[in-house]
């Protein structure tokens, strides 16, 4: 019974419990945290759950409200109008993404946000906007994906100014606020444009019809500037580094599923909707460029941070380059049957892996950032040293974390670049070679965070980190040694099947459509 | 094998990686104990050293704005225009929001 609702229930568990969550408050505040906690954990079971079902049997389609996806008329016109979840393996690649963000952010609250008040919003925030990266990622509609994206982008902005005392986050909040609703309008107005030509919202049925006019050129333009900007590539990134280092360090781990969220909505946008009709080459090469100006101009405003959760910002919109030279070089050569068989499958993997490998390191960089705030009160590198005396846990996971996203064997973050470089050797040796400068630029960079603020004398009283706090970073830090010790298996059981799918566009249309 | 991964121009193991290593490792700690044993970390040994000057060790720690400035200052004429166009103000944000999305209309358009 419950595995024929799983989709709507992934969605529909956070989202209630998100009002349920001030009531609860009113009990106690303990009882709140675990109750998050425990509907965090239940998603993360569900959204499991379901990823055996997608990948044992193929492409979820789930009707709300109804049985049937749409109205079959007397002449046998048949035309999808409900509201439908369509899950395939990359949407349920990102979900998985998101639970677990989710949930590690939610226990890590916990002592985080201890002394904080207003702990009732920020857990409804919370869970609001983990329910929005679910829709973003479930839905089969275009104009659901907007309404998700503007549930993210309020849930993000409010979390983002949530220490309303600190002015500089409220002027975070109000930039990001800014440019996230010039997106979502850049994104709605798109979704106008495809409705106004071919009288339909649902994506299969859009890319069945989409005959590639100049509005239709207008909406892919608007599509993708809109969801590169939340993705924060480079040059719409400037937000990214003033949102991420003013939301509460849990917030900012599940800022970067966000931003991901809206990463795949680019995906599905070339790949599923626009992918029967564009020049992929073109429309590759614009996102591998993107890719490419992210990589090497995040990594270097990131070289000359003296603010820890600054810098990692900076990091995080230089791996965004990754994911996106990956998959941009998978698009670029899809319509080359010889070329994407030969390395634009494995690029298209190398890009994907390194979103779930980036959310996991990042997310504990992040943590292992949010620590240090915590035990110290202070954000500015140039007052922090000799951490590692005290804060031996954080300090291991820090390493393990820099490690991972500097490309260091065995973790992670090696084993999806390693495949992005050589795979995009084989397309254009030079962006892989830029890919791998990088790489050392970020080794750099994390060299110089772990020189000043972990080594040398103690400059600066600190009290020890809360248990809770270490055993987030502890689970994320065994994920990412296990993605890099066994890659093969994720790679095989989550990551080809996510980049098949965006491959096959034609299996995501025909799910719907019964192979019109 | 379990742990071997197919990077679409050969193979990778991170297990034997860790292997590698461990011998690795072993050989080191092998030469490394084959040594003198003859020094003593006593007296001034081990103390800050800067030119002769005396300084306790809370002023030896390089702070983060002094490391990579060699770099920094080599690239200069880099960092100085890229700085600056990181204003921090929302309307630049928008400005450079619009010049993506004529700059992708544009070629959009000559698909």
């Amino acid at each position: 019974m419950i595995n024929e609702h799983l989709p709507a229930l992934i969605i529909g568990i956070p989202l209630l419990a998100a009002f349920a969550t001030p009531l609860i408050s009113k009990i106690n505040d303990k009882l709140r945290n675990i109750f998050v906690i425990g509907v965090l954990g239940a998603t993360l079971c569900l959204v499991v759950s379901l990823a055996f079902n997608v990948f044992d049997n193929g492409i979820f389609v789930y009707v709300m409200g109804a049985k049937s996806t749409g109205l079959s008329l007397p002449s046998g016109y048949r035309m999808p109008i409900r509201i439908i979840l369509e899950v395939d393996g990359m949407s349920i690649f990102m979900a998985i993404i998101s639970s677990v963000v989710a949930f590690f952010g939610a226990i890590y609250s916990w002592a985080f946000m201890h002394k904080e008040t207003g702990k009732d919003k920020y857990y409804t925030l919370l869970l609001i906007l983990t329910a929005g990266m679910f829709g973003m990622e479930f839905t089969g509609d275009m104009f659901n994906f907007f309404v998700f994206l503007e549930i993210t982008s309020i849930a993000a902005c409010s979390l983002v100014g949530f220490k309303i005392r600190r002015g500089e986050s409220s002027e975070a909040a109000f930039k990001t606020m800014v440019l996230y609703t010039l997106g979502a309008l850049f994104v709605l107005f798109a979704v106008g444009i495809l409705y106004g030509q071919y009288d339909a919202l649902n994506i299969a049925t859009l890319a069945s019809r989409i005959q590639y006019t100049a509005m239709d050129k207008v909406a892919l333009g608007l599509l993708v500037a809109g969801l590169a900007m939340k993705a924060g590539a480079v040059p719409m990134h400037m937000w990214v580094p003033d949102a991420y280092a003013e939301a509460p360090a849990p917030i900012t781990m599940i800022l970067v599923a966000n931003s991901q969220a809206s990463l795949y909505g680019i995906f599905r946008v070339c790949f599923t909707l626009y992918g029967l009709t564009i020049s992929t080459h073109t429309v590759g090469w614009i996102i591998i460029i993107l890719g490419i100006l992210s990589m090497f101009i995040g990594v270097t405003m990131a070289l000359i941070q003296k603010k820890i959760k600054r810098l990692m910002a900076y990091h995080a919109i230089s791996q965004t380059g990754y994911m996106l030279l990956g998959v941009g070089v998978g698009l670029a050569v899809l319509s080359d049957a010889n070329a994407l068989n030969s390395y634009g499958l494995k690029a298209m993997e190398g890009g994907i892996f390194h979103i779930i490998n980036h959310a996991m390191y990042k997310g504990l960089l992040f943590l292992t950032a949010g620590a240090v705030i915590y035990t110290t009160g202070k954000r500015n590198l140039n007052e922090l040293g000799g951490l590692a005396h005290k804060m031996k846990f954080t300090t291991i996971f820090f390493i393990i974390g820099a490690a991972a996203i500097a490309g260091l064997p065995p973790f992670n973050g090696f084993a999806s670049k390693l495949i992005i470089y050589e795979s995009v050797y084989k397309f254009n040796p030079m962006l892989s070679i830029i890919a791998m400068l990088v790489s050392i630029l970020t080794l750099a960079s994390f060299v110089k965070v772990f020189q000043s603020a972990f080594l040398g004398p103690e400059i600066i009283k600190i009290k020890k980190e809360p248990k809770t706090m270490i055993f987030a970073m502890l689970c994320l830090s065994v994920i990412i040694i296990a993605f890099g010790l066994f890659p093969d298996i994720v790679v095989d059981k989550i990551v080809a099947p996510a980049a098949n799918a965006l491959v096959n566009s034609m299996q995501y249309i025909a799910a719907i459509l019964g192979g019109a | 094998m379990i742990g071997t991964l197919e990077t679409g121009h050969g193979l990778w193991s991170a297990l034997y990686w860790l292997l590698s290593l461990a011998v690795l490792f072993l050989i080191a700690y092998f030469i490394y104990s084959s040594g003198g044993k003859t020094v003593k970390a006593s007296g001034d040994k081990g103390k800050p050293f800067l030119s002769g000057n005396e300084m306790s060790k809370e002023e030896t720690h390089v702070k983060s704005s002094n490391i990579y400035w060699g770099f920094t200052e080599a690239l200069k004429s880099y960092y100085t225009p890229l700085k600056g166009e990181h204003t921090g103000d929302v309307n630049d944000y928008v400005s450079w929001f619009v010049v993506v999305l004529a700059v992708v209309l544009i070629l959009a358009g000559g698909l």
